[in-house]
């Protein structure tokens, strides 16, 4: 040992054991800092960090329920939900992602826009929820992708359902669609009802009774590692699907319609007089609903907006257009209860009418005029000058209080939010809207359909069914029964509205009147129906102006007028004439005399073919359906849904409604053709 | 009655004498090494392989450990000026070329083998230091402690440079310590405390931003419970979770599912504290205290200076080692990156702390019988 001459060995041996104490008793005190520490955490807090551990592990995962199918009355599905397949990434399995979606695109089609997607969904999630990158994958797509999966770790295909409608662009009219739930949507609902749900009604039937097809969700207490994958079900609630609707609508009959009015515009509506079933409800042209379930390209939505041809626009409930002559046989209704006119009160109509001190002349649709008409000729040629002159004597309040009786000037309350209520003019009205007094005039027009008098089709179907039922009025209803999950089955009780008491034989004269249109040799559908043997029909025909051709009755001639510029064409009726099985309301926008064709071949169908036909519509969506399910059963499920099934996906949704449809322009004009 | 002592640690004389193992120390650290492996056995997720390879470690740096008890500590003190140099040089050379880990320049790439430089220095401190005061007769002036002050400071600095603020600090509080046993006198150690306290402001300053971060989160866990502060909850999480007796072996949920980042590295102390509760993490840190109160021992019978201070640093090395990154994990001090001795999964801390052990038995085993 080097020994060094000014050291004291024993001093510095006694200050070292000295600071050997010193040192120790600094480590006795750290380690009880340490112990206490670990007191605290692992016995004073245990409960809080427990909870905590728990918490980490267990996370509620919903399970949305299958929204609720819907069939028509003869059990056709016509809406379904189908399994889809999506591409789907979870970034924080994933390397280099830019690298991963460029070699993918090299298997799969995946365009810039799918990346856009793609990368906005990303942002508003946490890294191990995965986010969608191409939606519905072809199997072929699927199988291509399977072979490669190996190098892409991270990339899953995962399979969902979603709301289908074979039919098409058929059925929209009564169904609506579903779409993407968006933001402001799921603040009207109940959020943790939806916690997983991806779709929500937007429109029609799908969007009004929601609350029955969407269910009820369902619980997975599931145990997750750090990355949100499921180790384990640790608790499960079962969702409570939707409950199934069977609509009143026969897809059949749809179907006949829409042929009836080809690529005509127009639209369609037939109800069941005695229970309000809507057997039809047909707006012409239509669109694919399919095209608005995953959200609807730009380009396919403004192709849809302002296309002249107005496809979004359900003229069946926000189409109000002015009735024409469709109205007379209610009017003469009033008439007759007012004791106005009896069924054998005749007028010469020399082709026109005047007002007391004027000489302005409302003219007839039949220039000539059509001589002496009683009350049932009126309704028969559709006499013009007949309901000018008692229409006037009425006055507009009598004509009001009928036309309310019959439904109109309101919303009929069919199953739809978007539904219009047309327009019933009263001279209060005017001031408010026009600031104009109600003027002699306004009461001629509206006594023959024209002038403010507003109608949607599906109103007037309706009028057609209180005349069928001699004044009782029950509420139109799409909806035929619900069946719920738990097996009942609820029926829709077709309810009373109200009930225009009248003697039986007023209904008989108009009845009868209604009936000569069709049967009687001057009845302006003879033409058409005249040669129909196998059924009755009792109807109107009228004519909508859109465009005021001639205020003083100059010639205009239809094949030299612009299509746009031509009026619109009305029937209106019921068949049989005794026992009336469907009440009926067409129009067929810019093409006079249409309606009543269209009309013939329809009840042609119904009462022909109606028992038989439809088979082959029913074997091709059982057809399109069994291809899906297929589709579904060969492709493997890959993944179990994740944490990533809570997004609340903000995709584009498209409301068409919100579309200001042009209103048929309501005309002063007086000529028309009945 | 040194002799009588001798003949009480190795009543037999036989093999462990003879290869001048310190038997005391040498089942304290089997003890140590068997339940680090498994502890790591669990954290590793049940990872065999990684198993095996942390019982080579063990096995090489066992040898490294019975090859420096062969080296008698007059080598040592004779070797100490250069160890320092060269792990200074080392020092220098991985703040120019050293490779970047966990966005840190640490590592020194020698072929095949890359390790820390730091790690030397945590042997080159307390050998400069013991071998600086040996000569010197204590306690130190105000001169010597000023020479020894700057031969800690610089080799602290380079580390804390690289950046590793965590074996910075332990080089610090190791090189601090021998001051502290050399004798260094009372007043100037509070009046030190004082400077030191004093220019925590201008520590700020200088420290990277993701080191604030760290002060920060360590200050309040919660200011970013996905980020900075996810480590620190998760740990918490599983120690508290643990509460007296632990979850048993295996069934730490924390590390199991992954919530816990590092589990089977830096806060492999947090798998036992969920598994093993706070009973485990006694038994734990009563093996380390073991361990760390033999090498004091070991420490207060040595014979002369040089040998007195470095078996007293090396052993409060290991024990701050220890205390650091227990204090991390629990939430008691920020979080530094310093590994659990002999735990944690790694193999450069774990040589370096068998280079210890061993040279702390080269010391018990090295006496001479003095007088009689």
């Amino acid at each position: 040992m080097d020994e060094h001459t000014l050291k004291d060995h024993a001093a510095e041996q006694r200050l070292f054991q000295k600071r050997i104490g010193v040192v120790v008793v600094i480590i006795l005190v750290l380690t009880t800092l340490l112990i206490s520490r670990l007191a605290i955490l692992q016995i004073g807090e245990y409960k809080l960090y427990t909870t905590l551990s728990l918490a980490n592990q267990l996370s509620v995962m919903p399970l949305p329920p299958n929204r609720g199918l819907i069939y028509d009355r003869k059990g056709v599905l016509i809406a379904e939900n189908i399994p889809v397949f999506s591409l789907e990434i979870i970034p924080s399995e994933v390397t280099n992602l830019t690298q991963t979606i460029a070699a993918l695109a090299k298997t799969l089609p995946i365009t810039i826009g799918d990346i856009e997607s793609f990368n906005r969904e990303r942002k508003q999630k946490r890294p191990f929820e995965a986010s969608t990158l191409r939606v519905k994958l072809t199997p072929e797509e699927i199988a291509r992708f399977s072979v490669d999966q190996y190098r892409f770790p991270g990339v899953h295909v995962k399979a969902h359902l979603i709301r289908n409608y074979p039919a098409g662009s058929s059925l929209v009219t009564a169904l609506g669609y579903v779409g993407r739930i968006n933001e402001s949507e799921l603040k009207k609902v109940d959020s943790i009802n939806y916690k997983g749900t991806d779709y929500i009604g937007k429109i029609g039937l799908e969007k009004y009774d929601e609350a029955i097809l969407h269910g009820r969700v369902g619980y997975q207490e599931v145990e997750t590692d750090a990355n949100g994958q499921i180790l384990r079900v640790e608790k499960s609630i079962a969702p409570i699907p939707g409950a199934n609707l069977y609509l009143t609508i026969d897809s059949g009959l749809q179907q006949a319609a829409e042929t009836a009015l080809g690529n005509d515009h127009g639209a369609v509506v037939i109800i069941e007089p005695k229970t309000g079933d809507i057997l039809a409800l047909v707006s012409n042209p239509s669109y694919d609903p399919n095209l608005f379930v995953t959200g609807i390209s730009n380009k396919d939505y403004t192709a849809l907006l302002h296309s002249p041809d107005q496809p979004l626009f359900n003229r069946t409930v926000r189409g109000e257009y002015p009735p024409g002559s469709t109205i007379k046989p209610i009017e003469a209704l009033q008439m007759l209860a007012l004791n106005i006119v009896n069924p054998n009160t005749k007028i010469f109509d020399p082709g026109w009418f005047t007002l007391p001190n004027s000489t302005h002349r409302y003219r007839d649709w039949w220039k000539g005029g059509h001589g002496w008409v009683n009350l049932n000729t009126a309704i028969e040629v559709s006499c013009d000058t007949y309901f000018f002159n008692f229409g006037y004597k009425m006055g507009i309040n009598n004509i009001d209080a009928i036309f309310r009786a019959f439904g109109f000037g309101q919303e009929t309350g069919i199953e739809m939010n978007e539904e219009l209520g047309g327009l019933v003019p009263t001279p209060t009205w005017k001031k408010k809207a026009h600031h104009q007094s109600w003027y002699p005039g306004d009461t001629v027009i509206t006594a023959i359909g024209q002038g403010f008098l507003l109608v949607t089709p599906l109103q007037l179907a309706q009028a057609e069914a209180v005349l069928a039922e001699r004044g009782t009025l029950v509420a139109p209803h799409l909806v035929l029964k619900t069946q719920y999950p738990n097996g009942q089955i609820i029926k829709t009780m077709p309810v009373p509205k109200t009930a225009i008491q009248l003697p039986p034989q007023i209904w008989n004269t108009i009845i009868a009147g209604m009936a000569n249109v069709t049967q009687s040799p001057r009845g302006t559908a003879y033409p058409v129906f005249g040669q129909t043997k196998s059924y009755t029909i009792a109807g109107k025909t009228g004519t909508a102006q859109v465009f005021s051709i001639s205020q003083q009755g100059d010639n205009y001639h239809e094949a030299g007028t612009p299509k746009r510029l031509l009026p619109h064409s009305w029937f209106a009726g019921f068949a049989p004439v005794d026992h009336p099985q469907i009440a009926i309301a067409i129009i067929v926008e810019h093409s006079p005399h249409r309606a009543t064709r269209a009309a013939k071949e329809i009840l042609d169908y119904y009462f022909n073919v109606q028992p038989t036909l439809a088979p082959a519509i029913i074997s091709a969506i059982k057809a399109a359906t069994f291809t899906a399910i297929n589709t579904a059963l060969t492709v493997p499920t890959i993944k179990v849904a994740t944490l990533s099934a809570i997004q609340t996906a903000t995709a584009p949704i498209i409301k068409p409604i919100t579309s200001t449809p042009p209103k048929p322009t309501p005309q002063a004009s007086v000529n028309h053709a009945g | 009655m040194q002799d009588k002592h001798w003949q009480k640690d190795y009543p037999k004389g036989g093999l462990a004498r003879r290869l001048h193992l310190d038997l005391p120390l040498l089942y304290g650290v089997f003890a140590l090494a068997i339940v680090g492996l498994i502890i790591l056995y669990s954290a590793a997720n049940q990872n065999k392989a990684m198993v095996i390879q942390q019982t080579i470690r063990f096995a090489i740096a066992g040898v490294i450990m019975v090859v420096f008890a062969q080296i008698s500590p007059k080598h040592y003190e004779r070797w100490a000026p250069f160890i320092f140099i060269i792990g200074l040089f080392l020092l220098f050379a991985t703040l120019l070329m050293g490779h970047i880990g966990k966005g840190a320049q640490r590592w020194l790439s020698l072929g095949v083998v890359r390790f820390q430089p730091s790690e030397i220095m945590k042997l080159g401190i307390p050998l400069i230091l013991a071998w600086y005061f040996s000569s010197k007769p204590l306690p130190p002036r105000l001169k010597e402690i000023g020479i020894a002050g700057l031969l800690i400071l610089v080799p602290v600095l380079l580390t804390a440079k690289q950046p590793d603020l965590g074996t910075a600090l332990m080089l610090a509080l190791s090189g601090a310590f021998v001051l502290l046993l050399a004798g260094m006198s009372w007043r100037l150690i509070t009046v030190l405390a004082v400077l030191f306290f004093a220019s925590l402001p201008l520590l700020w300053h200088f420290m990277h931003t993701y080191q604030r971060d760290r002060v920060l989160t360590f200050l309040s866990p919660e200011r970013d419970p996905l980020g900075a502060g996810y480590h620190i909850i998760q740990s918490k999480i599983a120690i508290g979770s643990g509460g007296l007796t632990g979850q048993g072996w295996l069934q730490g949920t924390q590390a199991q599912l992954d919530f816990l980042p590092e589990h089977a590295t830096d806060f492999i102390f947090s798998v036992c504290g969920q598994e093993f509760g706070l009973i485990g993490a006694l038994v734990l840190l009563g093996l380390y205290l073991f361990i760390t109160f033999r090498g004091l021992y070991i420490a207060s019978q040595a014979q002369d200076t040089f040998s007195r201070l470095l078996a007293s640093s090396l052993s409060l090395t290991f024990f701050f080692s220890m205390f650091v990154n227990v204090g991390m994990v629990s939430g008691l001090l920020p979080v530094v990156g310093i590994p659990l001795p002999l735990v944690s999964y790694g193999g450069t801390s774990m040589v370096t702390f068998f280079g210890f052990f061993g040279i702390l038995m080269s010391i018990q085993t090295h006496r001479k019988l003095i007088g009689s």
